[in-house]
């Protein structure tokens, strides 16, 4: 991370907020790494934001204060910002600009890679259409994940989401393959505790060896979060596309990183968009978020589980909403199936997999699998109507078939939902679960299943 | 070069989302939402771009642009500037309703919301090519429609046996319109693609549906025993097991119906 040579300047013109600007800069370049050395020799990282009239903005890592006008240097380093990266980073625990913060030395790199990747070329890009096995049933039955896809998870403040997000983390394979699988974990201004429930969780199960880790912890500075999902990125693009592995990321929690965005935004005095986040939040996000996926002729593949916890549990606050736009799908938690005690509390009806019906049927999942999920979906939303219906009028007010569906919405939450944090369901479990929940309904009212379908696998 | 096009743009909030982003960094003024003030005017443009014209020149040409505009307002929020603006500049408008796309109601195209401009010129194409009468069923579909969304408020604080049969009878027969008629799975080869003959006899049937059903009622049968027709689930499930090419099975499914109902209130009269 520290770099030889460079133009080293000691004209600092101001400093403000995460900010500081120089003066007299001759050939500096947009996003240029900036090594910064104080009065009393102590070093900081930055990155250009803006050149021009002689003047360089930058940016720094670890925060402005202590740093004064006079006696600080800056020295522009002539590169862009790179991360170090090597089959030896797997196990290893880094800091959120990847430096090791498992008390080991730097691994021995093999390559710096720009930790803004590289494009891939969209015609390289192939479908993604693999299904991922992760044993909880609401997403493999539900929501299935497919290789290569970001898939968000909504959440909210104090809920589950990062219980789930580890259990994947754990549990995740794919049928009937032994293929080289690899977790990479970005924790972007979570608590100490978060991060360590993580790190021990992935330890415990033995996952820790094919797992990498960034932490940035809430009280480290936030401007650093700017660079966590990006290295963390990088590290899973050498896995997957120069190594063939299949790496799944977790970038946990996204709202930090947008509020980190807000905060720069807000020092370079940028005209504000929605709730203050700057324009350009929805082009900076997209430039994670695609960085998942899978290309022609390579091995590996990107998998993002991006979560993120809505503003007051509010889905149409521009980070959920603009994240929306960007990703296949989401998996959203619902405070009221929280309060119920039940776990994982996702809120089907709002979540959705997009990518789900090219990684479920015949050959991967099962012939079913697709009508039979459609058929649960609409059987629930009929069961939330029934039950609104309960709560007015009273159960005796409710007709014969009206009962059959409060009885769906139970078993749905009672025994499908639920699901304790350690038990990795196979898919033929999860789609029996189904059935069972279908086969609570008369056959008059399947109606989204094929009839050979139901001759089949219908539970009398 | 004389043909007609389809032009699908998806999203148009996302490409008002980049005329957002660049407006700021010019630094311009914001308008709604940090929406650049010119936002209409830009959209206007677009969507002012379709049409059909006679080409000048020879050979004599006749080319058409139908432009399909996405809009994904956040949350659902159909007040939203680029929403209402759109609103301002076309004439159809299928409003896709969330709760739909959550019970899976494929596609999920909210009836009451939805209209189109067209009405009038297209009912002409149905009489030509279909039937005289499309315009006649649709509007029976409509009203059944309409009359289900006013009687769910009452259901709401009701509940559904505060209804007399009548009534209920337009509770069961909407159901039966939305799921046999307005639903469809795109993944299923059959119920992918609907012809218009198919349509028009779909609808038709469901209006017979309706008015036998009506009639039996009015005749004492209890509608436990319409609920109870086998013809239902064959109806509901009609646009899947029926090709474009079999619409005489259409025929046949309607001859039943009318004999069950026959039966239903046959019995009646026996007793």
């Amino acid at each position: 991370m520290t770099a030889e040579g460079g133009v080293q300047y000691s004209k600092i013109a101001e400093i403000k907020g995460p900010l500081v600007i120089v003066d007299d800069v001759d050939n500096a370049a947009f996003d240029e790494l900036v090594e910064i050395e104080t009065n009393d020799g102590e070093r900081r990282l930055g990155k250009v934001l803006e050149v021009g009239n002689g003047k360089a903005i930058v940016q720094v890592f670890e925060g402005t204060s202590g740093l004064s006008i006079a006696g600080t240097n800056a020295k522009f380093v002539g590169k862009v910002m790179e991360m170090p990266v090597s089959k030896e980073v797997l196990g290893r625990v880094f800091d959120g600009l990847g430096r090791p913060k498992d008390g080991l030395p730097d691994p021995i790199a093999d390559k710096f890679i720009d930790i803004n990747g590289e494009p891939m070329n969209p015609e390289q890009r192939e479908y993604p259409k693999d299904f991922i096995q992760t044993g909880v049933s609401v997403i493999d039955g539900m929501i299935t994940l497919v290789r290569g896809q970001k898939l968000p998870i909504f959440s909210g403040s104090g809920m589950s989401h990062n219980l789930l997000a580890a259990q994947i983390a754990r549990q995740a394979s794919v049928v009937g393959k032994q293929d080289d699988f690899a977790v990479v974990f970005a924790a972007i201004g979570v608590q100490y505790s978060e991060a360590e429930y993580f790190r021990r969780s992935l330890e415990e199960s033995g996952a820790l060896k094919r797992s990498v880790l960034f932490l940035n912890t809430a009280d480290d500075p936030a401007i650093e979060r700017i660079i966590t999902p990006r290295v963390a990125l990088t590290v899973a693009e050498y896995l997957a596309f120069e190594l063939g592995m299949h790496v799944l990321v977790i970038l946990t929690d996204m709202t930090n990183y947008a509020e980190a965005l807000r905060e720069i935004s807000a020092a370079r005095e940028e005209v504000p968009g929605r709730k203050g986040y700057p324009g350009y939040l929805y082009t900076d996000l997209s430039t994670i978020y695609e960085r998942a996926g899978k290309l022609n002729g390579r091995k590996g593949s990107v998998t993002q589980v991006p979560i993120l916890s809505m503003p007051s549990d509010d889905i149409t606050h521009p980070i959920p909403d603009l994240t929306g736009y960007i990703t296949e799908g989401q998996v959203v938690l619902g405070r009221d199936l929280f309060r119920q005690g039940i776990y994982p509390p996702v809120n089907i009806l709002m979540s959705l997999s997009r990518l789900m019906k090219d990684g479920i049927g015949e050959g991967s999942t099962r012939e079913d699998h697709s009508e039979v999920s459609n058929q649960v979906y609409d059987a629930y939303s009929r069961a939330q109507e029934v039950r609104a219906l309960a709560g007015i009028v009273g159960k005796a007010g409710l007709t014969d078939i009206d009962l059959k569906y409060m009885d769906v919405g139970d078993v749905f939450e009672k025994e499908f939902l639920t699901q304790a944090t350690d038990e990795s369901r196979t898919i033929e479990e999860t789609l029996n679960v189904l059935w069972k929940i279908v086969s609570k309904l008369p056959k008059n009212e399947i109606t989204k299943i094929k009839d050979k379908y139901v001759d089949q696998y219908y539970q009398e | 070069m004389g043909k007609d096009v389809v032009l699908v743009a998806d999203s148009t909030s996302r490409w008002a989302e980049a005329l957002r982003e660049m407006s700021g960094r010019l630094e311009e003024m914001p308008a709604e939402e940090g929406y650049p003030s010119y936002l209409a005017s830009r959209l206007a443009e677009f969507y002012e771009r379709a049409g059909r014209v006679r080409a000048a020149g020879s050979p004599d040409r006749d080319g058409s642009v139908t432009l399909i505009g996405a809009v994904s307002p956040s949350g659902g929020d159909f007040t939203e500037p680029v929403t209402t603006h759109t609103m301002r500049f076309i004439k159809t408008f299928w409003a896709l309703d969330a709760k739909l796309a959550y019970s899976r109601h494929y596609p999920s195209i909210n009836w009451m919301n939805s209209y189109s401009g067209y009405l009038g010129d297209i009912a002409k194409w149905w009489g030509e090519n279909i039937s005289e009468d499309w315009f006649n069923i649709r509007s029976e579909v409509y009203g059944i429609l309409q009359r289900e969304d006013t009687l769910k408020e009452i259901v709401r604080l009701l509940g559904p046996e505060a209804l007399p049969d009548e009534e209920k009878l337009i509770l069961e027969v909407a159901r039966m319109i939305k799921i046999g008629l307005l639903q469809q799975n795109s993944f299923d080869d059959v119920d992918t693609y609907c012809s218009p003959e198919k349509q028009f006899k779909l609808m038709k049937l469901l209006v017979d549906f309706y008015k036998q059903g009506q009639q039996a009622i009015k005749e004492g049968s209890p509608l436990s025993d319409i609920r109870a027709m086998s013809s239902i689930t064959s109806i509901l499930k009609a646009r899947m097991d029926i090709k474009d090419d079999e619409m005489p099975k259409l025929d046949q499914l309607s001859t039943d119906m009318e004999k069950e109902f026959k039966s239903i209130t046959g019995v009646k009269v026996s007793n």
